[in-house]
């Protein structure tokens, strides 16, 4: 090691570089122009310049999502820490692994009110897994290590790194690599214990009902664990479920695979979890969204809940075995355990259970009637996917109707094709999550579907695409309303449309050609194939704005506060069925 | 399959070994009004210099469920070392001090006196007319004492909040 004296930011440049990192998505300021100039000397790291902080957030999660690796985010102090807070949570919901480097006025001011100065780990200490103040500059190096290992291992999530001006600045000969950086705490369980598999493949071979409940905890558990829950779902020849997060887990056009469950998932997915009789639940944690009324969710079944997150264990359900580890571990494990003791399911019980499936299926709980020349937006994303099926495309999405719609009529049929904000459900994430994806993937066909609310939550983002010629494709499913707040609002408050219809839209077209992308208006069915084939073989950033029924709602769906069997089919299916007084309280 | 709602609140003394870094006490602390959980008493300090590790003793109370709950997030926090349940894995003492003044003369000063002989509380501090007496013991011992001072001239109190150690002789 050199005994040359460097500054600060450019041995946090360097434990970047040793990290892997090869992009950052970030926005400059004073606090951190040190840093700035470090970068501007180097050539191995390119920065992408966003609009907005939020942006660089949620940028670097959809290239996080897309790839495994940790997404990287530089932002200035104050406003610039401040504005990236919800991007961070959003990443903590969801285990996305970011590092983002704050920039912080000098440690002499901190405490007095500063010119741009927040507190910004006191802000972000419960919207990250772990933050850091950088006090001295010999602990700089030691500390960016750490925090790429405590983002990206266990479960995933954000790690900030406040770092004061001075601290950049300064200089030191210090510098430690990766491999010498031990963390003195922090050593998630991975491997879980031989006598849990044990009790889990005896459990399983039990039973008559069965049913694979997997979740993001899959996909972040890396492609392997996609095979391995591909194959052991196939051994056994039992249905498989997907929860939002976990959509590409498990391949989304096997006959095995029952499509999403949930509020808005699929009748055969919850009706088959509400009737089994043993639950394998993978990388999944029980959420509100899945599980609908706690007390009538599964009542009859045995559940096993594999997550390596303890703490995700019988917090909203009680399990009856608990397996702390990671998702692919377990699999790897569970299957060698079921090969081992040459285990069978009953083959008769499991062809009656497919036969109940296939009943509960037979009820096509997705189909919708495309009639004439308005486009049903339910169509529009089908057609979407059946033409870029083959291109194998990256989806990223807004939050709302159109979120849920893309759920249920894309397959995925690989993991870390699907990215979409599951659960902080931030309005305004597809766009600049396509980005990063985009950039992770320059060849690759990247499409943000989008609602004509959300995408103007991120707008200023089309500039950054701009910048750096990223052929993203904005599907904006345009119904003028928020259609999602529109269709709780119809029906759980009488049908009074509180401020959820948004007057003077821009004109998508002219706004895309603003930003040097290519705007496309589609507002016929006959047109919109021909459209959609236009906006893939443009090389160029495509904002597609399609014209969709105003009043469609998203079915099938839950009514909060409801059980899985007491799901809505369609909009015939609501009436006698008033939502509870519990269930209005619920989000 | 119960249902958390259906079950009975118990109070739990938690042992949690942390690295003595800026901002852990705040972590927890966030960690307990963030979730909803309750703080009965909260107390920490530095214990080992050398290594930087600091110990906190918190007693809550939720139900059966919760306090899992409360276990395994204190446990996922990246500086903490490790979670003991001292009133779940074995028998533990727990103790507490207090400060208590006591300002009066004539024979409610004598009684104060008599009474702190009683329960075994030392007197720190003195002037002809305040008392300030030390004691430690079981929080249930300090809330009678200080109720019995009540009525003869209680003026203060401070309290530490519960410290715990496990019976016998392993560690944390």
């Amino acid at each position: 090691m050199s005994a040359e004296q460097k500054s600060g930011a450019e041995m946090l440049i360097r434990a970047l570089k040793d990290q892997g990192v090869d992009v950052i998505f970030g926005y400059p300021g004073g606090a951190v122009l040190p840093i700035y100039d470090a970068l501007f000397q180097q050539n191995d790291i390119q920065h992408i310049l966003v609009r907005q902080e939020g942006g660089a957030v949620h940028a670097a999660e959809g290239y996080a999502r897309s790839t495994g690796k940790v997404g990287v985010v530089l932002v200035t102090s104050g406003p610039g820490a401040t504005n990236a807070v919800t991007g961070l949570t959003d990443a903590l919901m969801d285990s996305i692994p970011i590092v983002c480097l704050t920039g912080q006025v000098p440690t002499h001011l901190i405490g007095n009110d500063a010119f741009q100065e927040a507190d910004t780990t006191g802000i972000t200490r419960p919207c990250t897994k772990h933050n850091y103040l950088v006090k001295a500059v010999a602990d700089l190096p030691r500390t960016v290590h750490e925090a790429f290992y405590v983002a990206r291992s266990g479960r995933p999530g954000p790690v900030v790194i406040d770092l004061p001006k001075d601290v950049v600045q300064a200089k030191t000969d210090h510098y430690i690599g990766p491999e010498e950086v031990k963390h003195r705490s922090y050593r998630p369980q991975t491997k879980a214990e031989d006598s849990k598999i044990a009790e889990a493949v005896e459990m399983i071979a039990k039973a008559k009902r069965p049913i694979v409940y997997a979740g993001g905890g899959v996909i972040n558990a890396g492609p392997k664990a996609s095979e391995l829950l591909t194959r052991f779902v196939r051994q056994l020849g039992v249905p498989c479920t997907n929860t939002l997060m976990g959509l590409g887990a498990y391949p989304g056009s096997d006959p095995q695979f029952l499509g999403m469950l949930g509020m808005h998932g699929t009748y055969e997915a919850n009706l088959a979890m509400y009737n089994c009789d043993v639950m394998i639940n993978i990388g999944a944690r029980f959420d509100d969204r899945v599980t609908g009324r706690l007390d009538e969710f599964s009542p009859r079944s045995k559940k096993i809940h594999v997550d390596i997150d303890a703490s995700s264990i019988n917090k909203n359900v009680m399990v009856d075995l608990a397996i702390v580890g990671d998702a692919g571990s377990v699999l790897e494990d569970m299957l060698a355990a079921w090969n081992a003791r040459k285990l069978q399911l009953d083959q008769k019980a499991l062809k009656a259970w497919w036969q109940k499936i296939d009943e509960w299926r037979a009820c096509d709980c997705l189909k919708f009637e495309q009639k004439g020349q308005e486009i049903k937006p339910q169509h529009a994303i089908k057609r979407l996917y059946e033409l870029t099926r083959d291109r194998s495309p990256f989806i990223t999405t807004e939050v709302g109707q159109h979120q849920m719609w893309a759920a249920q009529y894309f397959k995925f049929e690989k993991p870390n094709h699907w990215m979409t904000s599951g659960g902080l459900g931030t309005m305004g994430y597809g766009m600049p999550a396509a980005m990063g994806v985009q950039r992770a993937h320059p060849d690759a066909l990247v499409i943000d579907v989008a609602g004509e609310a959300s995408i103007l939550m991120n707008i200023q983002e089309l500039s950054c695409i701009a910048q750096y010629n990223l052929p993203v494709k904005v599907f904006i499913v345009n119904n003028q309303w928020m259609g999602m707040v529109r269709q709780w609002q119809e029906l759980l408050h009488g049908g009074r449309y509180s401020e959820s219809y948004t007057a003077s839209l821009p004109d998508f077209v002219k706004l895309a050609e603003s930003f040097h992308a290519v705007g496309i208006r589609c507002e016929k069915a006959d047109e919109l194939d021909d459209k959609i084939m236009e906006m893939i073989e443009t090389p160029r950033p495509v904002v597609f704005d399609c014209a969709v029924t105003k009043d469609e709602n998203c079915f099938p769906m839950i009514p909060s506060g409801a059980a899985h069997y007491e799901m809505l089919l369609g909009p015939d299916d609501k009436a006698g069925k008033p939502i509870s007084e519990e269930g209005m309280v619920l989000v | 399959m119960a249902n958390h709602k259906d079950q009975a609140i118990e109070s739990r003394t938690i042992a949690v070994l942390v690295d003595n870094e800026p901002g852990v006490l705040a972590r927890v602390i966030g960690l307990f009004s963030g979730r909803g959980y309750n703080i009965e008493s909260l107390t920490v300090t530095e214990i080992d210099p050398r290594q930087r590790f600091s110990r906190i003793t918190i007693v809550t109370s939720g139900t059966p469920q919760i306090l899992e709950q409360i276990k395994a997030q204190l446990d996922r926090l990246v500086p903490v070392h490790r979670v003991s349940d001292l009133s779940l894995d074995g028998p533990s003492v727990e103790r507490e001090l207090a400060l208590v003044k006591v300002a009066g003369t004539g024979e409610k000063r004598v009684e104060s006196l008599r009474i702190a002989d009683i329960f075994r509380a030392r007197v720190v501090d003195s002037s002809h007319d305040h008392f300030v007496f030390e004691m430690t013991g079981k929080s249930e011992k300090l809330d009678v004492f200080i109720d019995l001072m009540q009525p003869l001239g209680l003026v203060d109190v401070s309290r530490t909040g519960v410290v715990a150690i496990s019976r016998g002789p392993q560690g944390l």
